[in-house]
C-alpha cells in the first residue's frame, strides 16, 4: 500500500503544555480514517499541523513525499473542514463554496448544489447569521465537494441533528465510492461512524495508542459477566481493562479474541458473553491508559 | 442487521450465503456488487470487499469479468455442509446449557422439540387466525 502521509516523531509543545508527544504514523491512500479520542487528546493539532497551518515543535511531516509548509502544489490537493472555520463577517455560502472552487481543481459543482438542497442551507443568509447546525453544513458541503485527494473532518456534526449526519455519511460513503480518496474523519459519535472508516486511530494525551484495521479490533475485546468468583477464575492471567460489579455479579472487560474453546467453557461455566461496540472500547482503552498514567506518576512521585 | 463484537466483512459475507441457502441466490445467479453491499449495509466498500473476496476464496462466488459476481455452481450444497456442521455448536449446545441450568433432561427437550415442529408456525404478528 503506498501511503499520501507519513509522520515522524511529531512533537508539538504549548508552552508547558505537551499537545502531541513523539507521535509517528502513515496515513494509506484512498482509505477512510476514523481519528479518534478524548478533548484535549490532540487531534485538532494533528490535523492542522498536518494541513500546514500550525508549526510543529519537532519531528517530521511528509505530505505527498514532500514539506506541505508554503506548499501550493500539496495544499491544494488537501481540504480541511474546522471544527470552527471562520469566514469574513460579510460573507454568504455561496461565497464560501466559490473561493473553494476556485481553489480545488476537483470541485464539483452539480454535488455541492444537490448537498445545498439535501442539507436544506439557505444560501441567501450571512454565513454570520447561520445557526450551529448550518455552520456545519456549509464546512461538509465544502469538504465533500472539493472531493481533495485527502480531506480532513475535524468534528463536522457539530449541531447538525441525526437526519442531517445520516445524508453527510451517506454522501460520503456513496462519492468516496466512484470517487476513492483519503479521508480522515475526526468525531466523538464512535458508534456512528464505526462502519464507515477502515482503519481507526486513536489518539489519547497526545500518544497514538491504537492504530489498526477497524475490522481487526470489533472482536477485540469481551464483556464477561456472571457469577464474580467464575469470572474472576476466567479472567486470571489475562488482559483486563475494565471490572464492574453489582453483588455477586461481575462484568469485566478483556483483552483478546476469544476462541471457540474459550467460549465453550465460559458457556459451560454458565457465563455470557456480551460484546463490546469500538466505542466502549476506546471509552475503556482510554480510561486505562489514563489510570495507568496516574499510577505511574504516583509511582514518580514516591 | 449488524452486530456489535464481530468483523464486519464476516457479517456481509454470512448475509449473502444466508441468501444462497434460503434460495433467493441460485446458481449461477448475480450476487450483489461489492459498493451495493457497501451502499445497503452503510458501511465502507473495502470492508464489503474483503467479505466478497472471502466468498470468491471458498469458492461460493465466482467473478466474470466486466459483468460482475456470480453464484459458484454447487455453491449452496458446500454452504448447507458447512453450516450442518456448525449447528451443533452454534445452536444445540447453547441449548444444552440453557437446558442443564433449568434441569430440563434430553427426553424433555426432545419432546419440546418434537411438540414445536409439529405445531403450525407463529404467525408473524402473533395473532390468531
Amino acid at each position: 500500500m503506498t501511503h499520501v502521509i507519513e509522520v515522524k516523531n511529531l512533537t508539538k509543545r504549548y508552552r508547558e503544555t505537551l499537545a502531541v508527544d513523539d507521535v509517528s504514523f502513515t496515513i494509506e491512500k484512498d482509505t477512510i480514517y476514523g481519528l479518534l479520542g478524548r478533548n484535549g487528546a490532540g487531534k485538532t493539532t494533528v490535523m492542522s499541523i498536518l494541513t500546514a497551518q500550525n508549526f510543529a515543535t519537532s519531528g517530521e511531516v511528509r505530505v505527498f513525499d514532500a514539506n506541505p509548509y508554503e506548499n501550493a502544489k500539496v495544499l491544494s490537493r488537501m481540504c480541511f473542514v474546522r471544527e470552527s472555520q471562520k469566514y469574513p463577517d460579510d460573507a454568504l455560502p455561496r461565497h464560501a463554496f466559490a473561493a473553494a472552487k476556485l481553489f480545488f481543481p476537483h470541485w464539483d459543482d452539480a454535488f455541492a448544489a444537490r448537498l445545498i438542497e439535501e442539507f436544506q442551507l439557505p444560501t441567501k443568509r450571512r454565513i454570520k447569521k447561520l445557526s450551529r447546525g448550518q455552520l456545519s453544513a456549509v464546512g461538509v458541503i465544502i469538504g465533500l465537494s472539493s472531493r481533495a485527494e485527502i480531506t480532513f473532518f475535524d468534528e463536522p456534526y457539530l449541531g447538525l441533528d441525526a437526519v442531517a449526519r445520516q445524508i453527510f455519511y451517506d454522501r460520503l460513503l456513496e462519492d468516496y465510492t466512484e470517487h476513492p480518496r483519503t479521508v480522515i474523519l475526526s468525531s466523538h459519535l464512535i458508534d456512528e461512524v464505526s462502519n464507515l472508516i477502515e482503519r481507526v486511530l486513536v489518539i489519547d494525551r497526545g500518544r497514538i495508542v491504537m492504530d489498526e484495521a477497524t475490522d481487526a479490533v470489533r472482536d477485540r475485546a469481551a464483556n464477561i459477566v456472571g457469577d464474580a468468583s467464575a469470572v474472576d477464575a476466567f479472567v486470571a492471567g489475562r488482559q483486563i481493562i475494565h471490572r464492574e460489579s453489582l453483588g455477586n455479579v461481575a462484568s469485566v472487560t478483556v483483552l483478546g479474541a476469544l476462541t471457540l474453546a474459550e467460549r465453550e467453557r465460559l458457556a459451560s461455566a454458565g457465563l455470557d458473553v456480551a460484546p463490546v461496540s469500538l466505542q466502549q472500547l476506546i471509552v475503556r482503552t482510554t480510561q486505562h491508559t489514563a489510570e495507568q498514567g496516574a499510577a505511574l506518576d504516583e509511582g514518580a512521585m514516591r | 442487521m449488524i452486530e456489535e463484537g464481530r468483523a464486519l466483512f464476516l457479517q456481509i459475507a454470512e448475509s449473502v450465503e444466508d441468501s444462497i441457502i434460503d434460495g433467493s441466490l441460485h446458481d449461477e445467479g448475480q450476487a450483489p456488487s461489492t459498493n451495493e453491499l457497501a451502499a445497503f449495509y452503510r458501511i465502507n466498500p473495502a470492508t464489503a470487499a474483503k467479505g466478497v473476496a472471502m466468498l470468491v476464496e471458498k469458492n461460493v462466488l465466482y467473478k466474470r469479468r466486466g459483468i460482475g459476481m456470480f453464484v459458484a455452481p454447487g455453491a449452496r450444497e458446500l454452504l448447507l455442509t458447512e453450516r450442518r456442521a456448525a449447528f451443533a455448536d452454534r445452536f444445540v449446545d447453547p441449548l444444552l446449557a440453557e437446558a442443564r441450568k433449568l434441569g430440563l433432561g434430553p427426553d424433555d427437550l426432545a419432546l419440546l422439540i418434537r411438540e414445536r415442529m409439529t405445531a403450525p408456525a407463529p404467525t408473524p404478528e402473533g395473532s390468531t387466525r
